[in-house]
């Protein structure tokens, strides 16, 4: 909590964007988390992204669930449409907005309380309708609004605040995700923005079902020694497989490596995807070496980050559903009733 | 980089660039903190003890805190609907000196012990001269200070105008020091520095001024000398009352805050048509900026880039002066020498003529074998912090020492000579300087809670209301500046940024969580792999572009990384201690205070 707002002040070299705005006009409220959680770093981040992709706030349709990581869609790109939905329903609420109003950028914030247990079963639906959206889950292994009981997430044996062990199985979300159907899939950490930023631009850029898991330590009840998912067992444990840049347009690509080092991908809206190596040898768009390599990560202990997975040329629930181009909210009467004229050809086509 | 060494007093001392920039090191932030509060009465004893004249330099000070203010650096002008500006520091000491309870501060102040046995001369009755005074009356020195004119105050009272400084002021504040007792004032010139040695004192100060304004050399000068005047003597003369008017042209010839005062004056004594002419461009003129401001608000024009060729006069009776028009010119090492432009010469009528061109020290009363060494500008030879000279027992300070300064100069030079002369006579080493006073405190009060205001405002300076200019023109008593009124006062004081309360970093408390990172409203903070300054500097959230100001470096961390902060742009918010899960970060007050003669020596 903190009592005053963020000061107007700003650096004076701050710089406008290609939409006219500077990187503080991406900003929320100010953040009524408790000091040093994970959660405001991701916010940090997501406005770094919004920023640097010079989106337009109200362009933007922030929806989350219940949870301390639903509550921080109010702490990020304050001029945005924003709607906090019942507790594990934001995916569906997410999914009939989109229905409604396909030109949105939209962003599903929720945490693993509202994702892997509640909200299950929606989270499963949603990547498999392949819903153009960012679906970040905070993902901090407890409960936090409830004074920190093992969430869903929380791996088998870590050790809770109180000294107690998780006797449970976790569900591990970017394995779900990727079985699911998802075509964009992650995994980050809160406490590094420069893996973090270019994924969350990545997913936004993308036209399909991106999930992000942002590892997100719990400051006040997840961060102590024997915790999965504190900075230090995660700073430690952190396995990236390889490092992201997100390039608006083909003229950008300026910083040469060595060949075989880097693959670069171009995504539908025409953004190029460049994976730097990090040691291993690792294809992210290999589907069952992907899921192979992330369980293999869970069973070595390991917090596997980078870009997991990735399906260039998804097909959207519009694709699917064969929808008209224009975002059916925007269809009148005349289109959506187009009179008994056209209704009688329809009924002749049938006969 | 290697990590900050805050235990050295100067890294955060810099941090408070307003007192730091201060050559009397007043705590700024503390006192204006205090003024804020309504404290005005400590307010002023906090000015009093480090700079002597609170009530004098609030309203005359050359403000070298005003351009190092941060404020300055940070302020956005579309949100504050103006352009940058520094806290009104200043005007705001003035307002300690004008709201503050005078009873109780003569109460508070400190009476002389029973004498120590030694006497201290003082030569020239100045700012400098009474500092000196101050500081080791309260020791049980017995002071003499010899000035030529009827009473104390040197520059303060002779050359600056009552119109910018109420002559009771000057009175309260001299009273305040001679009010401690041990101090005797003889109205009395000096001739002889030889004769005043041999009356025995222990040692000699010398305050006695930059006196001898510089005069104009140019035909005609000479013969229509009735009405050509030097700008010193005549503000000097307005002063006592002996000139009470001019004549309806003047010109003033100066760009110097004298020169200002010159034109002020002439405009209240009968000056209908007044103007200023000056050798260099409006913006090389050595007046504050805010000088010229006045003067010109006062219909007073500047005209510049004009050297005086000739004063043109029939039969001694003058008539105008002639100038040279010139234009800058600067060599490939930047230094500038005016050329003539080659225009037709420019002539302006008047009937008088005031010349500030400039000061220049004097010690024709001082003999050559006296034992005080001059170098080749006559400036005397001195330590740099002692201000000794090359004969043991005599000291300079003020003007007299490295030649024209300003008030506030003369109390710190004051300040450090009176260390000095105790060391001394007690013998100690005088080039051991007393390290100053530091304290440094948390200001938490809760969880979230602070003991100062941390929200910053983002008003515009607020202006000091001036008398209406039709009456202040009428009367030269009457102070053109009103001084804020304690609601301004406040307005003017939140605008301060508190850079006193420190961001103190403790890197094994840290669990870099980047909380500090993402609140920063100035992006200052930044965790990053160690690098050498330079490439430091550029790998920043947010570039830091000022090395004059230093980047606080953080260790310990668990990663190995640095915690670099650029103090440039800090708004001391406090926000990065409020999201700080941990404690690693905390806001501390760091009070620093100059030690003088009375805590100085002895240390053991």
């Amino acid at each position: 909590m903190t009592y005053i707002a963020k000061p107007k002040l700003h650096h004076p070299s701050l710089v406008k964007n290609k939409a006219g705005y500077t990187r503080r006009d991406y900003e929320g409220a100010v953040s009524t988390l408790c000091a040093g959680c994970g959660h405001d770093s991701i916010s940090a981040a997501i406005i770094q992204a919004c920023y640097e992709l010079d989106i337009l706030p109200h362009q933007v349709a922030k929806l989350s669930g219940i949870g301390c990581s639903s509550k921080a869609p109010t702490y990020f790109v304050g001029a945005s449409h924003g709607f906090n939905t019942v507790h594990g329903r934001m995916p569906s609420v997410m999914t009939g907005a989109n229905l409604a109003n396909k030109d949105l950028i939209y962003m599903g914030v929720s945490g693993d309380g509202d994702s892997a247990s509640i909200g299950l079963g929606q989270f499963a639906h949603v990547m498999r309708r392949g819903v153009n959206m960012t679906y970040i889950v905070m993902n901090n292994g407890v409960y936090g609004l409830t004074k920190g009981q093992f969430s869903a997430t929380a791996d088998k044996g870590s050790i809770s605040k109180k000294g107690v062990a998780n006797s449970d199985e976790s569900i591990d979300l970017v394995s779900l995700a990727i079985l699911m159907g998802a075509t964009f899939v992650g995994r980050s950490f809160s406490g590094d923005k420069h893996q973090l930023v270019p994924l969350i631009k990545a997913a936004m850029a993308h036209k399909g079902a991106a999930f992000l898991d942002v590892i997100s330590p719990c400051v006040a009840f997840n961060n102590h020694a024997g915790s999965t998912k504190s900075y230090e067992y995660v700073r430690e444990h952190n396995e990236a497989l390889n490092r992201l840049d997100f390039i608006e347009s083909r003229e950008e690509i300026t910083t040469r490596y060595d060949p075989g080092t880097t693959t670069t991908v171009q995504q539908h809206d025409g953004s190029f995807l460049r994976l730097r190596k990090l040691g291993e040898e690792y294809d992210a768009s290999d589907k069952v070496a992907a899921m192979k390599r992330v369980q293999e990560g869970l069973a070595a202990g390991e917090v596997v980050t980078g870009l997991l997975y990735l399906d260039p040329t998804p097909k959207d629930l519009h694709h699917n559903l064969n929808t008209v181009d224009a975002p059916l909210n925007t269809l009148d009467t005349a289109d959506l009733c187009p009179g008994s004229g056209v209704l009688d050809r329809i009924n002749a086509s049938l006969r | 980089m290697k990590p900050t060494d805050i235990s050295n007093p100067d890294y955060f001392h810099k941090v408070v660039d307003c007192q730091w920039a201060c050559p009397a090191h007043t705590p700024v932030p503390e006192y204006i903190r205090l003024i804020a509060h309504g404290r005005y009465s400590d307010a002023y004893m906090i000015n009093w003890k480090s700079n002597v004249f609170p009530g004098i330099l609030g309203r005359t000070c050359d403000r070298p805190c005003e351009p190092a203010c941060r404020r300055s650096r940070v302020e956005d002008e579309t949100l504050v609907k103006g352009k940058k500006e520094p806290v009104a520091i200043c005007r705001l000491k003035r307002v300690a000196a004008d709201y503050k309870d005078d009873e109780g501060i003569l109460a508070a102040m400190p009476k002389a012990p029973a004498k120590n046995g030694k006497r201290v001369a003082c030569i020239g009755g100045g700012p400098a001269s009474l500092t000196v005074a101050r500081d080791l009356a309260v020791l049980g020195y017995e002071i003499v200070i010899y000035d030529q004119d009827p009473k104390l105050g040197g520059f303060i009272r002779t050359q600056i105008p009552h119109f910018r400084l109420p002559e009771h002021v000057i009175d309260e504040e001299v009273g305040y020091i001679t009010g401690i007792g041990n101090i005797e004032f003889r109205h009395q010139k000096i001739d002889s520095m030889k004769k005043v040695l041999t009356e025995g004192y222990d040692a000699v100060f010398v305050g006695s001024g930059a006196p001898r304004g510089r005069d104009l050399d140019v035909p005609g000068r000479q013969e229509a000398a009735a009405n050509i005047h030097i700008g010193l003597d005549w503000l000097s003369s307005v002063s006592f009352g002996h000139t009470t008017k001019v004549g309806k042209r003047v010109i003033v010839l100066g760009g110097g805050n004298t020169a200002m005062d010159c034109c002020r004056t002439a405009r209240r004594l009968g000056g209908d048509d007044v103007k200023v002419i000056v050798r260099s461009g409006f913006d090389e003129m050595k007046a504050s900026p805010w000088e010229k401001e006045d003067a010109m608000g006062e219909d007073i024009p500047i005209l510049n880039m004009l050297v005086p060729k000739e004063v043109k006069h029939d039969n001694g009776k003058i008539k105008g002066v002639l100038f040279e028009k010139v234009k800058a010119e600067y060599d490939d090492k930047g230094r500038r020498t005016l050329k003539p432009s080659g225009e037709p010469d420019e002539f302006h009528e008047c009937d008088d003529v005031l010349v500030a061109i400039g000061q220049e020290n004097a010690f024709p009363w001082i003999e050559a074998d006296a034992g005080i060494e001059f170098d080749r500008w006559g400036l005397p030879k001195l330590g740099e912090t002692t201000l000794q000279s090359t004969n043991k027992k005599i000291f300079f300070g003020g003007d007299a020492a490295f030649g024209p300064k300003n008030i506030i100069w003369a109390a710190a030079h004051g300040h450090d000579a009176a260390i000095s002369i105790h060391k001394m006579l007690i013998g100690e080493n005088v080039e051991e300087r007393p390290a100053p006073g530091v304290n440094i405190v948390s200001q938490k009060m809760g969880i979230h809670e602070w003991s100062y205001d941390n929200a910053p405002t983002i008003d515009h300076r607020f202006k000091v209301p001036h008398r209406a200019k039709q009456e202040a023109l009428k009367d030269i008593m009457a102070e053109v500046e009103l001084g804020f009124d304690p609601k301004l006062a406040f307005n003017e004081a939140q605008r301060c940024l508190n850079c006193d309360v420190q961001t103190v970093f403790t890197g094994k408390l840290c669990i870099e969580c980047d909380a500090c990172v993402d609140i920063c409203p100035m992006d200052c903070i930044t965790f990053t792999p160690n690098a050498e300054e330079k490439e430091l500097r550029q790998q920043l959230m947010a570039p830091a572009l000022n090395p004059t100001q230093d980047l606080y470096i953080g260790n310990d961390l668990k990663t190995d990384r640095v915690m670099v902060k650029d103090e440039d742009v800090c708004l001391h918010c406090g926000l990065c201690a409020e999201r700080c899960p941990t404690g690693a970060w905390d806001m501390r007050k760091y009070y620093m205070e100059m030690t003088q003669a009375e805590h100085a020596c002895r240390q053991h």
